[in-house]
């Protein structure tokens, strides 16, 4: 097990590796370079000032060494300008030559400045992170037991009405992508103008204008049901109708294997059938959808957040994406590979223990 | 929850004119008609008939569990006289379980595999009785003891796919007897697993039946198991009863036509394939939405007569004299039964022709990692090894043994899907045991080729039949011309005995035997001259076997073919083979003449699994040879004799040979090998197993 863990650690890494490096290579394209001098120096230099620039930067190095220094396994550049100023990349934030290291990146713990904030990545990400951790331990407290409960009750007797009732359910809403249901949510729920908000207004049944706000900045300093149960739920609702599928899918095909029959005919009751023989089978394979759904859930931020004004790591990704901040994009696309690959680890660890079939004997 | 004022002496189960449906979207499908049997208190009862003649329909019928589409729709089920038919789901649920029981055909999907043995064996004393979880346990050990299962303590706290199939199938039995039930119902409960253990499970249940008194319906197609478990007997045709009696009875005064041409299609000891060949029921199994008027096997049957046959239903009548015996036949007074079959073909043997296939010293070893992430220790399974044997033109070689003794593993090796470790392989003159089947050339493969299981599987489903044969014939590069080759393929249905038509036929249209035809005739596209069939006939039902059979030695015949015979069906291969390797182990343990094999001095190994193999004759005696405990894994094999672990000659070998040493090969008479330490003499004292009582 220990042995098994250890070479999934060394994979991640190796994989990590390779998915930094594609995202270094493409923010390091020369056109990005161009306007990221000018958008740092000024928006009018000529051809020969932007290399220049380039040049007394550092981005005129080999690709895989300034990939290196960015990893902080290559000493960062220094050069001695005819002034006899020292610059370097690891000289900023006051250091001098003689003070700052040798190395300065992600391995260092120095993630580089964002050049839209203004501030070191590592604080921007942080930040974010942990809004969005909140995000999605909402969507998930709220997406998983739903999902499986729907997915349980319309597998146990397929064709039955509730089970027909709750199919249709779940169709619809994973046929709905965020951008349509929040926009839905928000004019159904969080407009002033439209939907029932008005109505509640003017029966007095609610305090403010509407039931629940169209936008969760607020939540950023205090997490309320008002604020943030439309992000929520914009969220979960697509990600509810994808996992009661399968584990609906799942739970029918336990409900007609023999062994299932074995129980029934043991005279064991209708909801112990359920509970003690049926759950755990049919729950194998939606845990690894549940576990799959984490990485998604960094897309599906993307949209919310953005809808929903909520400076997470999906909003924090548009805006770097959106201003051409290097730094910043690869400190997103190093968060996002390692969450995706923990996730799956997690995944593939606690697939053996619900499966006693391939645990180690 | 036993009633009490249930009386012993009456029928513990009473079905009357039973008749069950199937409810599709297209129409109303009679599966089981006026149905009708009864089981004394401590009687077995058996169920016996070929797929789909509503045996197991019936079987669940006792449980109410048909499912969504199924419906009693006449008839009375009464368990103890209270008729189940009318009963409340919550009132069959307290006599599931408690008061009938039942054991299926696929030990391990009827257990669960997420949850411990123990805790499922303990849960049908909780919910029946109320006991406590930890008395409950202690009773699972008990049961599971009692099925003779080594290391109790181990077994209840493992998970089902932790054991063996015939430890899988004990569970199941004990899973049944946690609440001592006053019914049993089998449902096929040894049709997976292997003779020897087979012979062990059916050991076990009869000892249980007698130990606690429990009455058992028992379901199989196979009528020897029948007759060695059950007091009576009921055979089915097309979801009627066609005979009901005393197993004895009916096995020697069968009064239906159908039980008399069922027992004609089976090999019995003395059935030769040159003297006195199997006879086939003609014709196929009619459909459920298709049965003619009247009776239902009429178009099939010998003594068929128009006008009276067909006229209308047919009632059960009762045949004087005997114990509860009755057919459903309008004419059973009137058939002469003693006289014997019309005389089918007989042939003169063949004597075998020029050597054809040579495997000298073959091993087959595969590397293997254990472990569930990968890694793990490399182990090496030994799946073939020392195979040397040679094969004649026109000569059938039976290769027997059980699952895992190597005898699939030897077939791919053969047919070039695996290459050899080491060994040699001369087909004809040409080497062949490094040349993986892609790289033979086509006149080799065609020479050499193979007739499959599982004829359901082994046919491309959305291809049609005539296609089928004609891409073979491509492939071995037979016939200039499209047309040439679909004039080949249609020559080719004639001699497989398939209607023309079938070439544009789809092979869902087809029923097993048809498709196993197929199969041949796809075989003997290219003229093949050593065809290698791998149980061709253990997926088809019993009278269907027969006809396949037949057509396999008639092409032989025909074409000086060479016939590697795999099974593990002892009746057939002694009806059809003319030599007979056994194999245990991935070694040969056994190889001689059919006769020589057959019968003394046997191979232990072979010894028992002679003993193993009910046979559907009471004249047939047998001494029982049970064997314990399991085959050893391929992965693990004993040190020595690979059967020294399940071996009951070993104390007649001195110095503990058998475990130290893998015997030598001794030649015995007449070319007879045996891979044994026993001495001559004592071989030559072994007693044959079966013996058959004179008339």
């Amino acid at each position: 097990m220990l042995l098994f863990t250890l070479r999934r650690l060394g994979v991640m890494l190796l994989t990590a590796l390779a998915l930094t490096f594609v995202v270094f290579f493409m923010t390091n394209l020369a056109p990005n370079l161009e306007k990221l001098a000018k958008s740092e120096a000024s928006v009018r230099m000529s051809d020969e000032d932007v290399t220049l620039w380039l040049d007394r930067n550092g981005f005129t190095r080999p690709l895989l060494v300034r990939y290196g220094e960015w990893l902080g396994a290559v000493p960062g550049w220094t050069r001695t300008a005819e002034d006899g100023v020292i610059t370097g990349r690891c000289i900023r934030n006051g250091l001098t030559a003689e003070t700052a290291p040798r190395y300065c990146g992600v391995l260092q713990g120095d993630w580089g400045q964002s050049t839209v904030f203004k501030q070191p990545v590592t604080e921007i990400l942080s930040r974010s992170l942990g809004a969005t951790g909140w995000l999605m331990f909402w969507v998930m407290a709220l997406m998983v037991p739903t999902s499986l409960i729907l997915g349980v009750l319309s597998g146990m007797r397929e064709g039955s009405r509730t089970d027909r009732v709750l199919s249709s359910f779940a169709i619809a809403s994973t046929a709905t992508p965020e951008y349509v249901s929040g926009v839905i949510l928000i004019v159904l729920l969080g407009s002033a103008t439209a939907g029932i908000s008005p109505v509640l207004a003017s029966w007095g049944w609610i305090e403010g204008k509407t039931l629940f706000q169209g936008t969760a900045t607020s939540a950023m300093d205090k997490i309320t049901f008002w604020n943030f149960a439309l992000p929520v739920l914009t969220i979960a609702l697509y990600g509810i109708g994808y996992i009661a599928r399968m584990t609906r899918a799942s739970m029918t095909e336990v409900m007609t294997q023999q062994y299932i029959r074995t129980a029934r005919l043991k005279g064991v009751s209708f909801g112990q059938v359920i509970m003690r023989h049926a759950l755990r089978n049919a729950l194998i394979a939606p845990f690894t959808v549940i576990m799959l759904q984490f990485p998604w859930l960094l897309n599906g931020v993307v949209i919310v957040e953005t809808l929903f004004n909520y400076k997470g790591f999906g909003w924090t990704l548009v805006q770097a994406a959106g201003n051409n901040d290097i730094q910043l994009l690869l400190g997103c696309s190093v968060v996002a590979v390692f969450v995706v690959l923990i996730t799956q680890l997690i995944s593939d660890i606690g697939y053996v223990f619900l499966n006693p079939r391939i645990r180690l004997s | 929850m036993s009633d009490t004022t249930w009386d012993p002496s009456k029928p513990i189960l009473e079905i009357e004119n039973l008749s069950i449906s199937f409810f599709t979207r297209l129409r109303e499908i009679p599966a089981v008609m006026d149905f009708s049997c009864t089981v004394m208190p401590g009687e077995a009862m058996g169920l016996v008939g070929e797929s789909g003649c509503g045996k197991s329909t019936v079987a669940l019928a006792v449980m109410r569990d048909l499912g969504k589409n199924g419906r009693i729709v006449a008839g009375s089920i009464r368990f103890k006289g209270r008729d189940l038919t009318t009963m409340t789901e919550e009132e069959l649920r307290h006599i599931r379980g408690s008061e009938i029981a039942m054991i299926y055909q696929e030990p391990m999907a009827s257990l669960n595999p997420a949850m411990k043995v123990g805790e499922q064996l303990a849960e049908v004393p909780m919910i029946h009785q109320g006991m406590s979880r930890a008395e409950a346990w202690a009773l699972a050990r008990q049961i599971v003891a009692d099925v003779r299962l080594p290391d109790p303590d181990r077994i209840i706290n493992a998970y089902p796919h932790q054991l063996s199939g015939g430890q899988q199938q004990r569970i199941v039995i004990a899973m049944a007897l946690m609440a001592k039930p006053a019914l049993l119902i089998l449902d096929e409960p040894t049709t997976a697993l292997d003779v020897t253990v087979e012979a062990g499970i059916v050991d076990l249940v009869k000892d249980l039946g007698t130990k606690y008194g429990t009455s058992m319906l028992f379901i199989s197609h196979n009528l020897g198991l029948v007759l060695d478990v059950c007091d009576r007997l009921c055979v089915m045709y097309s979801g009627e009863a066609v005979e009901t009696g005393d197993v004895r009875q009916v096995f020697d005064k069968m009064r239906h036509p159908y039980t008399q041409a069922l027992f004609r299609s089976i090999p019995l000891p003395g059935a030769d394939k040159n003297s006195s060949p199997l006879i086939a029921i003609p014709g196929n199994f009619p459909l459920p939405h298709e049965r003619p008027k009247g009776c239902n096997f009429g178009p099939r049957c010998d003594y068929f007569q128009d006008g009276r046959c067909n006229a209308g239903d047919v009632p059960m009548s009762v045949v004087p004299g005997d114990d509860r015996h009755a057919s459903r036949c309008v004419k059973w007074a009137e058939i002469d039964w003693a006289a014997p079959p019309k005389a089918g073909k007989t042939t003169t043997k063949l004597e075998p022709g020029r050597l054809v296939l040579k495997m000298d010293d073959l091993k087959k070893y595969y590397a293997v990692s254990t472990g569930a992430f990968g890694g793990g220790l490399k182990k090496v399974v030994k799946a073939n090894e020392t195979l040397s044997f040679e094969a004649r033109e026109n000569e059938t070689l039976a290769i027997v043994g059980e699952s895992g003794c190597g005898k699939s593993t030897f077939a791919k090796v053969l047919m070039g899907l695996e290459t050899a470790t080491s060994g040699q392989i001369m087909l004809f003159d040409e080497n062949v045991q490094n040349t993986p089947i892609q790289s033979r050339h086509p006149g080799t493969v065609s020479k050499l080729q193979m007739v499959f299981q599982n004829p359901f599987d082994t046919l491309n489903p959305s291809m049609n039949v005539g296609r089928q044969i004609i891409r073979a014939l491509e492939i071995f590069q037979k016939g200039s011309s499209d047309a040439d080759r679909s004039e080949m393929m249609l020559k080719l249905l004639d001699m497989v005995k398939l209607p023309r038509a079938f070439a544009e036929r789809m092979p869902r249209q087809l029923s097993g035997g048809q498709k196993q035809r197929v199969g041949i005739a796809r075989a003997f596209a290219g003229g093949a001259k050593v065809v290698v069939a791998d149980e061709p006939v253990s997926a088809l039902d019993v009278s269907v076997q027969a006809a396949v059979t037949d057509l396999l030695m008639d092409i032989q015949r025909e074409n000086r073919t060479t016939l590697l015979f795999i099974s593990h069906d002892l009746s057939i291969v002694r009806y059809l083979s003319d030599r007979v390797m056994v194999m245990y182990l991935g070694h040969v343990v056994e190889l001689g003449s059919t006769d020589q094999v057959f019968s003394p001095p046997y191979h232990p190994y072979t010894e028992a699994l002679l003993s193993a193999v009910p046979i559907a004759d009471t004249r047939v005696k047998k001494r029982r040879i049970v064997l314990e405990g399991d085959i050893p894994s391929a992965m693990n094999p004993p040190p020595g004799c690979p059967f020294q672990t399940r071996c009951r000659w070993k104390s007649q070998v001195p110095g503990g040979l058998c475990e130290k040493e893998v015997p030598p090969v001794q030649v015995l008479a007449g070319g007879h090998q045996i891979k044994c330490h026993l001495s001559a003499d004592v071989l030559a004292k072994m007693e044959p197993v079966i013996t058959i009582a004179a008339e």
